[in-house]
């Protein structure tokens, strides 16, 4: 399991919420190679989704050229202080990370 | 045995293992990861590859970054666009190996505002893409330099 993400949810005007994310992953990107010469084989976060108080507002895919412990930022509508958003994330292998924050 | 079927032996063999990894891929790859558009090497093709027509250049979608990133492995990069009926945006590097770097849903409960870090190569024209619901492509561009190269190490 990987470790969690750091989420900061906050009210900003006109009845939005600024979501940020730092997730940790490595985020390889399968062009690097080792001291051997053999190619590090990519692994990266392939689907990252947003949800707000359950419900799926953003959907985001994801290349290896997305920095590696990524960051992220986005505007909910509606979003008001006392709501959860909740992150979700999918690597290419297969393993999952969900996190939930509290709107301030 | 004669030598003429050891080989036809060999080559089957072969073609097996070639047949046995192209039929692997697929289950590899996750069905909803639109993986076209992630192996384009151009903006245009990665637009199609993600059910948008031929790009336009339009100053109502904007791209944020520095004019200068001193390290290509962290480069803050922002799409946004104040347009309505924005169906997906997307951040595109020029030059890396894979242009298309991130594709964001949009839905009506999000603003087309995303930022995020990208990996970049070298110094290269970075893209901010909106795919309308018409299937109209628009981007704003912007050249951000690199010093120290993201890839490779």
């Amino acid at each position: 399991m990987a470790d969690p993400m750091r989420i900061r949810a906050q009210s900003a005007a006109g009845g939005k919420a600024t979501v940020r994310v730092l997730m940790s992953h490595e985020m390889e990107t399968g062009q690097r190679r080792d001291s051997a010469g053999k190619v590090i084989p990519a692994w990266f976060i392939q689907e990252v989704r947003a949800e707000h108080n359950g419900k799926q507002v953003m959907r985001a895919e994801w290349s290896p050229s997305v920095s590696k412990n990524p960051f992220l930022q986005f505007s909910v509508r509606g979003a008001k202080a006392g709501d959860k958003v909740t992150i979700h994330w999918t690597d290419n292998k297969g393993d999952k990370r969900t996190d939930e924050a509290t709107v301030s | 045995m004669n030598p003429s079927r050891r080989e036809a032996l060999t080559h089957s063999a072969a073609l097996f293992g070639l047949l046995a990894t192209a039929g692997l891929l697929p289950a590899h790859a996750q069905a909803s990861w639109s993986q076209a558009a992630f192996e384009a090497k151009s903006l245009a093709d990665a637009a199609k590859a993600l059910g948008g027509g031929a790009p336009a250049e339009s100053k109502d979608v904007t791209i944020t970054g520095p004019d200068i990133a001193e390290n290509g492995a962290v480069v803050p990069v922002g799409c946004s666009t104040a347009l309505t009926g924005v169906k997906r945006m997307a951040i595109m590097v020029e030059k890396n190996p894979n242009a298309l770097a991130a594709v964001f849903d949009v839905s009506d409960a999000v603003d087309a505002n995303f930022t995020t870090r990208v990996k970049m190569g070298q110094s290269s024209n970075v893209y901010a893409v909106a795919i309308m619901n018409d299937g109209k492509v628009l981007y704003g561009v912007k050249e951000i330099k690199v010093t120290l190269g993201g890839c490779g190490g």
